[in-house]
This record gives structure tokens, C-alpha cells and sequence, in this order.
């Protein structure tokens, strides 16, 4: 399984049938086959479409607020005494976090094929309140399912999406996360077919949805990789994000796949540790298997039975990952590492205080691995991380462990 | 095809009726209860087996389906065990044939080789796969078919012309023709559409064409099998079995009963179907 050639350009795939290496593909059931095949077929008009691309650009610029900025966190490199720390800062965006490249997207995709209705899955929230963002900006009402647990953590943001006019359906069956979010999302869409269109809110599913979310979120990295050569003149040493199903992650990380001198770092949650079963380190702890649509790594049981996971973050806590991440892992060109709950909780403090600003608990992730790494490396060194949301939707949650009452 | 499979629907197409296919969750509430309902089902009228393989995320199942799958999962089922369901049913009738329908996972992790080898094994004569589509022809379908295991495929609403001879294509036993753009378990549309989009299938392929997905009672099966070759039911045997479990979901005296009460008025009305069909 591990043994795959070193490809010519890391940014190729995937190939025709939606596949990078062995993972990837389009397990989904026939009623479904059509449509993703039309959604295959409407994408790649768009792509080549200039028409769609300055749309693309001009909601880019006006709605969304891009360019991010790329900030330079002073204070955190003197307090870490080690590399040049940069954060590339989609926690600034309109809705505040990353997923909203991905919404404007997708929604212009499903005006194009005449949808009527939107669902979407969402962890966080954050997807769902992009995904409820971009309904009412486009008038066409939205369904958001939410596992029951997430409706819990994440309240702020199930207030968001019930302003904005979405309807939110707790999801109860399994853990109430992620996973079962999608499941329901998926019997929606089946029973659904004609008017509804699908907005995944990650870079997983069947092809070409890990393709197509890439490809929106890619702007990070584009933006990143100027912004970075505008600051430094030259590239990072180190490139890092968290990775929940892993789209902020593959948007940072594309635009730099071919550039040797860069070292790449994704960050899985690894939750209460990875000895028991209180975790969603996909790859780190998981094995190759089917699931909601596409191969990839998957925590399971020796029978193919899905396991729950968990993570503080209810935008890591999904069994799987993109399948792009998991070729990039066989293939040895991305280093997929763990961070405990407790470890993203100090890194959320630390950023809180040193620079004031609140991240999310998904990249918390991602800043403690930051904080592992920077000390050890030289001054003159540059580590690029991808601050993919910003931390409202999770002060409750936090302060609840913190313990600091009303 | 297996000479099985072929055999059963050679001699109820003699018998000038449509072929009841029933469903049921392999190891729901318990394995010992759930070969006792396999052995009660051909005794009550089912002609054909559809033996389901629990799986933890059931994407294209409604909820009687999904908690059966559960409660099976809880009582420690898994693909091998199913496997042995198969197996000991086997031992005591040749005739009836056997589908195993599921989901690829487990089937990717147990080995598609090994798994095929042993599906053989055991006297399974068809699969259904719910999320492998024509495109992914690779994975099982080719190896099934060449092992001389029927590969049976879902056709849908959304199976349009244009699609249909790529989805018959390596499609072998019988086409299974969903009623619906839905999960299992929803209401069945109007008998009359079905009869069309049957038709229209027919016109495609020269296999047998059996409806599933919402047929539940003695008259939607007369219905739909006035035009269709067999009718599958599958939630309406499910519920039966959740309807007679305890409050912690264990098998009661009322459970293998219940769905032979239940399975012999569906083949009273397949019985019926044709006789409907003439009038
Ligand atoms: C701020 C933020 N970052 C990261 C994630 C994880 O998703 P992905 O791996 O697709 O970026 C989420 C998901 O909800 C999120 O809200």
C-alpha cells in the first residue's frame, strides 16, 4: 500500500475517475451517480469560464474581504525564541473562518445547474454558517445538519445559521457529530435529488468534491505564497494547518506541494491521546476504508465499523480525512502529526494573550504544533500556519473548562 | 448467474407470478433469532433471500433500517458472521438463493478476495452493494462476476436512458429497480410510474426486474408484481421483528411467528399479482 512512485508534480491529481493513487473515487449509491456526474460536468465548463472566475474574484474581494492578510506574530516568535512565525489570517474573513471560499463557490455552481435548495453538513458551524451565508446572499432557503452534540458545543454559531434564515436539523443517531451530520446530509440529498444541491462544506466526499474544494480554497495558498514572497523574499521552511476533513489544510498546502525546500505539516486531533478509542487522528491512528462517497483513512474496528472518535473541537471530530491528504501521506510529501485536546487548549490561551486574537479550536491545533516546533528551529527560519477561524463560536466551550462561570 | 438464482426464477416465472425477494438484517436482534427468521422465511412464501450486512453508517437506509442494523452490531454481528449465517442456513436448504446487500466497507477491510472465496464458501449466490456504482466496477463487481457470484445492481428515477445500459451492463441475477429517489423504508409512489419505469428497463434487459423500497403490505406487493418479476420487502420486515423485541431489544416468542404471519400474506399477494394484472 505504501509503495507509490514519487509522481513529477505533487499537484496533478486527481486523475478522471476522481482518484489520488488508490485513495479517492466515487462510492456513492446510483441515484446519486447522475448528479455527480452533472456536477463533474458543470465544474469543468466553470473552471475554464472567465465569466465564473471574475464572479469568483469580485465576491472574493467585496464579500468576503479577500486578500487575508498576512501577519507577522512578533510577539509570539520573541516568546517562542525560534523561527519567524507568520499567520495567514482566513479567521478575518466574512463569517470567520475559511469555509466561506468554498460556499461562494459551490453556490455559484449551484445557481449555474438551476438548484432550487441547499443542505450541507457542518461540525463547527462554521460550514453552516457560510453555507447559510451564501443561501440568503443568494436567496434559496438552506437545511444545515448538525449533530446533536455540535448544536450543543457550538450554540453561538446554531443562532447564526437560525438568523440567517437556515434550518438547522440536529442530527441524534451515533455520537451526534460530524460523521452523522453527513450521513443524514446524504439521505437528504438522495430522497432530494432534483432540486437539491449538496454543499459539502470539506475537501472529502465522492469526486469531484475533494477536487472542486480544493481547487476553491487554493486561493489561501496563492495568497500566502505572494504575500509571503512580498515579506520575506523567499519561501517558508515549515507550512502547517490543522486538519479536520481537511479543506483549510489542502488550500494552504497545494500551492506549495512542488516546492521542494518547503516542509508541509498537517495536524490531526489527537484528542484525549492515541491509546484508546477518544480521538480523530484519521491517519496517525486509522486504516485506508470507504466512506461517505471516497477512500481514504478511516478510524474502524477490524469489521469496517466506523468509529465515533472525538476531539474538543467539533471541527476535527470526523473519523476521516480528504483523500487527497491520505495519498499525500503514503507518498511521504505531507507529515500528518497528532495534538492533544489539553495542548490545543494551552495554544488557544497563549495566542488569546500574546497577540489578541481568539482562534478557533480547530486551528489551536495547528499553533501547537507551531509552539513544539518553532523553538527548535533557527531564527532565520519561517513557518507559515494557516489561522483558519476565529474563536466566538468556542469562548463558551472554553471557558466552561477553564472554569471561568458567569 | 448461479444455477441457483437462474433455477428459482425459471420455476416462478412458471408458476405464472411474480418472485418475493424479502430483507432482513443478519443478526437482528441476535444471530441464533435471525437464522431461525432465514429458515421461517422460504417456509412462509420467500423465494429469494436478501441477507443484510450491518454496517455503522448506513447512508441509503431510513430509520427501521438503521436500528436494526444497531441493534445487530450490538449483539456482535459482522461480516464473518454473517458469512456463517449463510453458511448454517445453507446446510439445510440448497434451493433458495442467497444475496448478501450492504455496504463496501466491511467488505474492503475483510478482503475482497478472501471475502469472495468465502461468500462462495458459504452458498451466497448474489451481492448488493449499495455504494458501488458501475464506475467502480473494479473493486467487486468484476472479481464477483468472475467467480461466478451475480453482481446485482440498483437501477433508479435517476437512471435515465442515456445511463441505463451502462448500469446493466455488468449487472447480473436480476436488476433491483428502486421505486424511489429515497431511502429504505419511505412511502412507495404511485404502482402505476413503477410500471413504466419497469418497462422501460425491460426494454434494456433481458434479466428479470424486482421493485424495492416501499412495498410493506399483501397489496403493494400485488401491485407492483403485476408488472414487475418480483417484489423485495424489506423495512415492513424489520419493523415486524422491532415491533416484538423487549424494551432492551431481545428476540420474544412472538418474533420468528410475527414475520412468518407477515411473509406469508406477502405471498399471498404475489400470488394474487397476476391474477390482479388480468382483470
Ligand atoms: C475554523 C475551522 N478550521 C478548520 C476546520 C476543519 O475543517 P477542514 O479540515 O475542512 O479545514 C473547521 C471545521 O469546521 C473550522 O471551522
Amino acid at each position: 500500500m505504501n509503495q507509490v512512485h514519487k509522481p513529477n508534480s505533487f499537484r496533478a491529481g486527481p486523475d478522471e475517475d476522481g482518484r489520488f493513487g488508490i485513495f479517492g473515487g466515487r462510492f456513492v449509491a446510483e441515484t446519486l451517480m447522475p448528479l455527480i456526474l452533472d456536477l463533474q460536468d458543470e465544474w469543468t465548463r466553470a473552471k475554464d469560464d472567465p465569466a465564473f472566475k471574475a464572479e469568483l474574484e469580485k465576491l472574493g474581494a467585496h464579500y468576503i474581504g479577500r486578500p487575508s492578510p498576512l501577519y507577522f506574530a512578533e510577539r509570539l516568535t520573541a516568546e517562542l525564541g525560534g523561527a519567524k512565525i507568520y499567520f495567514k489570517r482566513e479567521e478575518l474573513n466574512h463569517t470567520g473562518s475559511h469555509k466561506i471560499n468554498n460556499c461562494i463557490g459551490q453556490i455559484l455552481l449551484a445557481k449555474r445547474m438551476g438548484k432550487t435548495r441547499i443542505i450541507a453538513e457542518t461540525g463547527a458551524g462554521q460550514h453552516g454558517v457560510a453555507s447559510a451565508t451564501v443561501a440568503a446572499r443568494f436567496g434559496l432557503p438552506c437545511v444545515v445538519y448538525m449533530g446533536a452534540t455540535d448544536v450543543e458545543r457550538q450554540a453561538p454559531n446554531v443562532f447564526r445559521m437560525k438568523l440567517l434564515g437556515a434550518e438547522v436539523k440536529p442530527v441524534t443517531a451515533g455520537h451526534g457529530t460530524l460523521k452523522d451530520a453527513m450521513n443524514e446530509a446524504l439521505r437528504d440529498w438522495v430522497t432530494n435529488v432534483d432540486t437539491t444541491y449538496y454543499l459539502i462544506g470539506t475537501a472529502a466526499g465522492p469526486h469531484p468534491y475533494p477536487e472542486m474544494v480544493r481547487d476553491f480554497q487554493a486561493v489561501i495558498g496563492q495568497e500566502a505564497r505572494q504575500q509571503i514572497l512580498e515579506a520575506e523574499g523567499r519561501l517558508p521552511d515549515l507550512v502547517i494547518a490543522a486538519v479536520g476533513g481537511g479543506s483549510n489544510a489542502i488550500g494552504i498546502f497545494h500551492p506549495f506541494l512542488d516546492d521542494e525546500s518547503v516542509k508541509i505539516v498537517g495536524v490531526e486531533a489527537g484528542g484525549k491521546g492515541l491509546d484508546g478509542d477518544e480521538h480523530c487522528a484519521s491517519i496517525t491512528a486509522g486504516s485506508p476504508g470507504v466512506l461517505h462517497g471516497n477512500r481514504t483513512y478511516l478510524l474502524q474496528d477490524g469489521d469496517g465499523q466506523i468509529k465515533e472518535g472525538h476531539s474538543i473541537s467539533a471541527g476535527l471530530d470526523y473519523p476521516g480525512i480528504g483523500p487527497e491528504h491520505a495519498w499525500l501521506n503514503d507518498i511521504g510529501r505531507v507529515e500528518y502529526v497528532p495534538i492533544m485536546d489539553h495542548e490545543a487548549l494551552e495554544a488557544f490561551q497563549t495566542l488569546t494573550r500574546l497577540e489578541g486574537i481568539i482562534p478557533a479550536l480547530e486551528p489551536s491545533h495547528a499553533l501547537a504544533e507551531v509552539i513544539k516546533r518553532a523553538p527548535k528551529m533557527g531564527k532565520d527560519e519561517i513557518i507559515l500556519m494557516n489561522l483558519s477561524g476565529r474563536g466566538d463560536k468556542d469562548i463558551f466551550t472554553v471557558g466552561k473548562i477553564l472554569g471561568m462561570g458567569q | 448467474m448461479t444455477a441457483r438464482m437462474e433455477q428459482r426464477f425459471a420455476d416462478v416465472a412458471a408458476q405464472g407470478r411474480p418472485v418475493l425477494v424479502t430483507y432482513f438484517m443478519g443478526g437482528d436482534p441476535d444471530f441464533d433469532t435471525s437464522l431461525a427468521i432465514m429458515k421461517a422465511l422460504p417456509k412462509a412464501g420467500a423465494d429469494v433471500i436478501e441477507l443484510g450486512v450491518p454496517f455503522s453508517d448506513p447512508m441509503a437506509d431510513g430509520p427501521a433500517i438503521q436500528l436494526a442494523g444497531q441493534r445487530a452490531l450490538k449483539a456482535g454481528q459482522t461480516l464473518a458472521k454473517t458469512l456463517e449465517l449463510a453458511r448454517r442456513f445453507r446446510q439445510d436448504d440448497q434451493r433458495t438463493p442467497i444475496v448478501l446487500m450492504g455496504y463496501y466497507n466491511p467488505i474492503y477491510v475483510y478482503g475482497v478476495d478472501r471475502f469472495l472465496a468465502d461468500a462462495l464458501d458459504a452458498g451466497v449466490d448474489g451481492l448488493i452493494v449499495v455504494d458501488l456504482p458501475p464506475e467502480m466496477d473494479d473493486e467487486l463487481c468484476i472479481p464477483a462476476l468472475d467467480k461466478g457470484i451475480n453482481f446485482i445492481r440498483l437501477a433508479t428515477p435517476t437512471t435515465d436512458d442515456r445511463r441505463l445500459p451502462k448500469v446493466l451492463e455488468n449487472t447480473s441475477g436480476f436488476v433491483y429497480y428502486v421505486s424511489m429517489t429515497g431511502i429504505t423504508g419511505s412511502a412507495l409512489p404511485d404502482p402505476s410510474l413503477i410500471a413504466g419505469a419497469v418497462q422501460r428497463i425491460k426494454a434494456h434487459t433481458r434479466l428479470p426486474v424486482c421493485v424495492g423500497f416501499g412495498v410493506k403490505t399483501p397489496e403493494h406487493a400485488r401491485a407492483i408484481g403485476a408488472s414487475a418479476d418480483g417484489v423485495v420487502v424489506g423495512t415492513a420486515i424489520v419493523n415486524q421483528i422491532a415491533s416484538s423485541l423487549t424494551e432492551e431489544g431481545h428476540a420474544t416468542e412472538a418474533t420468528v411467528p410475527g414475520v412468518e404471519a407477515l411473509v406469508r400474506g406477502l405471498s399471498a399477494g404475489v400470488r394474487a399479482a397476476r391474477l390482479a394484472a388480468a382483470e
